[in-house]
């Protein structure tokens, strides 16, 4: 399946363990990534909070390149993916906002009529790839891990731009992959719950004790490592966590794995394939666990 | 239909009223609280039946030391919230059919609140909060008191949204800010505060600008969307905190992380396209907050170390022109 690319800033940036992952798994899948290296950031809701119509703009931009590909567009991180969820949705059912957008992105080149489906790696694996050719790629079983799942908010809510009212399903994905790949699923409450990553400049204690006890949450119910589709919740978990412990006055330590992370390794790449070894929080425990022999 | 309901409830070592730390600090209350006593009854109730009416059976026919306030029992009142397999929800609003998850319902109160007993929560924090935003009107003064004050109609259209909050407090339980710091306004007072800064007929509207600016306030907010999605009557509360701090830095408090950020973030994105996580951390902080500079260093020498501080030389996306020329067109920041 060929899909139009949207690998986002952050994993182009200080998550360049996600691009790689995501790259290498493509194949096993049989997605063909086309990606958008012209397409803008996505605002990440920072501007469509101050700027709705420059967010519209920037966000209609890379829309309409997708659909001048003529493939879906795929991210692999849940902040892009409730981004341009919303503003997909919002332009699709208000036309003069549409046309708005075309009159400002018609001089660059662009028009966007609307027909662009965005979907997340996670929604893509269950709904275009299918289980039967995930579980032809599995070469190694997780057998033996206890895994948390952890979503971040913008592939969850609001409900109505994500699809969720139709798919409901789509809110059980993680703990199905999980599954799937041979390790047992934590049953948390923080699994749908915010890693604090969008108030970490303004009000940072906070921020990262409301990540850290997420984090704590699925240790104490067993987790050996967290996983997550959302690299800037990624940053809160790992990047920070050392200090989210020091706020938190508590030992954490657990390593938190990107989905394409977790996949790769399920699919008998090396833990430096995956970049494993380049995470601020050691993976090494969780990894002991497994079985590293294809 | 048989229905099977868990009903977390009195435990007398819990965390009460008068023990309780509303807002919970860190460490949250599920670390803190011992474990809930849950009590499962079994009842006989048509399909179409809500938790309530599953709820009143149990009080009536089996068990009439139950306690559970309601009242209007067609979510109006506001009084039956609760904890509904996990999340708030209005007990009289919710069909059994639909919250039956492994074959039962699960109800409680939430563990961000102090509880009564059983199923009734204490709402003194929400009171509290809501009593901070001055949530009345500060009527502008009138050329000529014989006559009303007129409000245009499409101003008092943008109203009408939070005017539906029914003060159930479905918003404040789930509120992921709330639950590690309550200093927090919330998002019931903060959708309120909106209610009056944004009334044609308020005269004090700048001074609440300024104060919801302050800590506490509407940058204490981690957008989590957890209100919207659990609000019973579509008020939104995170779609008006952001109209809160849109006019907020339109009127000039711009002296905030908040501002900074957004500032940081719009001028990387149209010089390269792309965010620069490299200056958006500092620029945030304030670059003279020598104080909040430090406390990031830990963080930022951990990723160095572990390779995953983004490329000093932050490089621009192929086409950056177009994202440029989009930003001349619509304007930048705030436009
Ligand atoms: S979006 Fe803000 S106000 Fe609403 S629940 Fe989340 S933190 Fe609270
Ligand atoms: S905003 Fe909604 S959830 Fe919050 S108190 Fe009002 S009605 Fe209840
Ligand atoms: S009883 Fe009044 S809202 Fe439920």
């Amino acid at each position: 399946m060929r899909v139009a690319f949207y690998p986002g800033c952050v994993s182009k940036g200080a998550c360049p363990e996600l691009y790689v992952s995501a790259k290498a798994i493509a194949e096993p899948l049989g997605l063909e990534l086309e990606e958008l290296t012209e397409a803008p950031c996505t605002g990440a809701g920072v501007l469509s909070e101050q700027n709705p119509k420059l967010a519209d703009s920037l966000n209609g931009l890379t829309l309409a390149m997708a659909e001048s590909k003529g493939a879906s567009l795929m991210t692999i991180c849940s902040t892009c993916q409730g981004v341009l969820s919303a503003t997909n949705h919002h332009l699709k059912t208000d036309t003069e906002r549409l046309a708005g957008v075309n009159a400002t992105i018609g001089d660059q080149g662009y028009s966007y009529a609307g027909t662009t489906s965005v979907k997340h790696l996670l929604w893509i694996l269950f709904e275009d790839v299918g289980l039967d050719r995930i579980r032809a790629s599995i070469k190694r079983k997780l057998t033996g891990l206890k895994i948390a799942p952890f979503y971040g908010c913008y592939i969850l809510r609001p409900a109505e731009y994500l699809g969720l009212r139709e798919r409901p399903e789509r809110k059980t994905y993680l703990e199905q992959l999980i599954g799937l790949l041979g390790a047992e699923a934590v049953e948390y409450s923080g699994s749908t719950k915010c890693c604090g990553f969008p108030m970490v400049t303004f009000n940072r204690d906070k921020s990262l004790a409301m990540g850290g006890n997420h984090i704590l949450e699925a240790k104490d119910k067993g987790a050996d490592l967290l996983v997550t589709p959302c690299p800037l919740c990624h940053l809160n978990l790992d990047g920070q966590q050392p200090d989210a412990a020091r706020v938190l006055r508590k030992d954490i330590g657990v390593p938190i794995f990107h989905l394409p992370q977790l996949l790769g390794l399920a699919f008998g790449y090396s833990p430096e394939e995956l970049r494993l070894d380049h995470h601020v929080v050691s993976t090494k425990g969780a990894l002991g666990k497994v079985e590293l022999k294809v | 239909m048989q229905f099977t309901i868990e009903v977390g409830r009195y435990n007398p070592d819990g965390i009460y009223a008068e023990n309780a730390k509303p807002g919970a600090p860190y460490p949250p209350p599920w670390q803190q609280a011992p474990p809930r006593r849950y009590q499962t009854y079994t009842v006989e109730l048509p399909e179409y039946a809500v938790v309530l009416d599953a709820l009143i059976a149990i009080r009536e026919y089996q068990d009439e030391s139950l306690a559970v306030r309601c009242a209007c029992r067609s979510a109006i009142c506001g009084s039956c919230a609760m904890w509904i397999n996990g999340h708030a929800n209005l007990a009289c609003k919710s069909k059994l059919t639909e919250f039956t998850k492994d074959g039962k319902t699960r109800v409680e109160t939430p563990p961000s609140m102090p509880v009564i007993r059983d199923l009734v929560w204490d709402m003194k924090p929400f009171w509290e909060q809501h009593n901070k935003v001055k949530p009345w009107l500060v009527g502008k003064p009138l050329a000529d008191p014989s006559q009303e004050y007129r409000a245009d109609n499409s101003r008092m259209e943008e109203l009408i949204q939070e005017v539906s909050c029914i003060s159930c407090g479905c918003c404040l339980m789930d509120c992921e800010s709330y639950a590690v710091n309550p200093e927090f306004l919330g998002p019931h007072a903060l959708a309120k505060a909106f209610r009056y800064a944004g009334d044609p007929r308020d005269a004090e509207t700048r001074e609440r600008l300024g104060d919801y600016s302050k800590p506490g306030g509407v940058w204490d907010c981690t957008h989590c969307y957890e209100c919207v999605a659990q609000c019973p009557k579509g008020v939104a509360p995170l779609e008006q905190i952001l109209k809160l701090r849109r006019m907020a830095v339109d009127s000039g408090f711009t002296n905030n992380a908040g501002t900074r950020h957004a500032d940081a973030f719009a001028d990387s994105v149209k010089h390269s396209g792309r965010l620069n996580e490299l200056t958006l951390m500092p620029r945030s902080t304030g670059l003279f907050n020598v104080v909040g500079q430090l406390k990031t260093l830990p963080s930022a020498f951990n990723m160095a170390r572990a390779g995953k501080l983004p490329p000093l030389l932050h490089k621009s996306i192929p086409g950056v022109k177009r994202i440029k020329a989009i930003f001349e067109r619509v304007g930048g920041r705030f436009k």
